[in-house]
């Protein structure tokens, strides 16, 4: 049988150290399905990692992350770790890390919330603890519950 | 410590030092508010009540201050008369009224109005409560009236009694009791017990709070009963709110068993919780606590606004 391997990648990033079945949720954040990701995206789901057991990673080609991008990795996986590769060289290594406030990177999950109305302004909040991550909404003061299902 | 042109969204934005600031103020104020003295102090100021939940304490008290301090207020119409029905943003509905007048004092039953209203009026907001959130004046008035009664409020026993979930004001009070050292329980049937984000809360601020469904438990030892209302509207189902409606009564044969000076509060309005013939009695003092939202809010509203000296 032909071993299939996911191959080292030229130019882009790969998202190490997800925690495990995060990876989907790491897709939908950089966009695969949409117009942001023309690329191939290649996804390890639950592969032995030395720091965690097991984690997720994925790579995606050609394609770098922006700064809203990598808060929410670190809202749903505050231990991943994001290498930039350029010409198949890691040009960057760091750990994701939530900033002290957060702004429209998820909606509050309090459906009665000011910001979930038709305002004109991002749903905000303040980091209380980044790993665990726990927000507070600098709104509604209510903490983020479930923030990988209110991602933006 | 300068108040001039703060907004006051959430208790939790005045320190001690500043709520003891307020209160002492508010001590002089009770003349004025009674109409046994007068002044000017506020001539010329313009204070928008734009409340879009009802209300008529609140309102009402907000507006008095403002007259007894010499200012002026405007008053929304009924919401459904004004641009919100034509679908403004409430972003849009501050910018105006900011322009119209000095000092907003904002009711509206979303969490987070207040916050949101401060980030777009460059004059002082003053929340008077954001639906299930924050109730701030409410919390002074409350504070204050403790103080009033026992000269302190550090070492009293407060007994929150009621509807200790979706009651808005108790979870600040709460907070700020155990700022002021006030030792508190909570008493409530446990699908309407305090959230335990405040209980930790609390906790965290040092505080040893008390949870019991059973009143009996704590009418002998409390100073002070504050009693809610359960609040009918909040209930998303209403078999829920049948189960729990009615579930204590404060009337004398339990206040028989209560030290003398106990006193009873109650943020009004009341439907069930206590029997009127609790009225008479010297431990009521929820309509004197209702009074004493316009001396708090006038300190408020002198400090915000800088009025002249009184």
């Amino acid at each position: 049988m032909k071993e299939f391997k996911v191959t080292p990648i030229r130019n882009g990033t790969v998202i190490d150290h997800i925690e495990c079945g995060m990876a989907l949720k790491v897709l939908r954040i950089i966009g695969v399905g949409g117009t942001n990701v023309q690329s191939p995206v290649s996804v390890l789901m639950h592969v032995p990692s030395s720091k965690n057991v097991f984690k997720d990673v994925v790579k995606v080609e050609d394609r770098e992350l922006d700064p809203k991008e990598v808060d929410k990795i670190a809202l749903i996986s505050p231990r991943a770790t994001i290498n930039i590769i350029r010409d198949f060289n890691v040009a960057e290594k760091f750990t994701v890390a939530l900033p002290d406030v957060v702004k429209g990177i998820a909606h509050c999950s309090n459906p009665s919330c000011i910001t979930n109305l038709k305002e004109p302004v991002e749903a905000e909040f303040l980091v209380e603890s980044k790993n665990p991550p726990v927000l507070r909404c600098i709104y509604c003061d209510r903490i983020l519950e479930d923030a990988a299902e209110h991602l933006i | 410590m300068s108040f001039k042109g703060m907004d006051i969204v959430s208790i939790r934005d005045l320190s001690r030092e500043q709520i003891d600031q307020v209160l002492d103020l508010a001590e002089r104020m009770i003349p004025y508010a009674k109409g046994e003295l007068f002044t000017k102090a506020m001539d010329g100021r313009i204070l928008a009540n734009l409340f879009f939940e009802p209300s008529t304490r609140t309102r009402m008290s907000f507006e008095s201050a403002m007259l007894r301090l010499g200012g002026k207020t405007l008053e929304m119409s009924h919401p459904s008369m004004m641009s919100i029905a034509k679908g403004e943003t409430l972003a849009d509905t501050i910018r105006m009224v900011e322009t119209y007048s000095d000092v907003i004092v904002l009711r509206h039953p979303h969490e987070g109005s207040a916050r949101l209203a401060a980030k777009f009026s460059t004059k002082p907001v003053i929340n008077a409560g954001d639906g299930a959130g924050q109730h701030p004046t409410q919390t002074l008035l409350d504070l204050f009236t403790i103080r009033r009664q026992f000269g302190r409020i550090d070492g009293i026993k407060v007994a929150l009694v009621g509807d200790l979930k979706y009651g808005r004001t108790v979870h600040s009070l709460a907070e700020a009791l155990t700022l002021f050292g006030a030792e508190v329980t909570f008493v409530a049937p446990p699908p309407l017990q305090m959230p335990r984000e405040t209980v930790r809360q609390v906790e965290k601020m040092g505080g040893k709070p008390k949870l019991t469904s059973k009143l009996e438990e704590v009418i002998k030892e409390a100073d002070v009963l504050y009693v809610t209302r359960i609040q009918k509207e909040r209930f998303p189902d209403p078999a829920e709110y049948q189960k729990v409606a009615g579930c204590y009564r404060i009337d004398n044969t339990l206040l028989r068993e209560a030290k003398g000076d106990l006193i009873v509060m109650h943020p009004l309005p009341r439907v069930d919780e206590i029997a009127p013939e609790v009225d008479g009695t010297r431990h009521a003092k929820y309509f004197e606590q209702a009074f004493n939202g316009v001396p708090v809010r006038m300190a408020l509203l002198q400090l915000v606004l800088g009025g002249d000296q009184l």
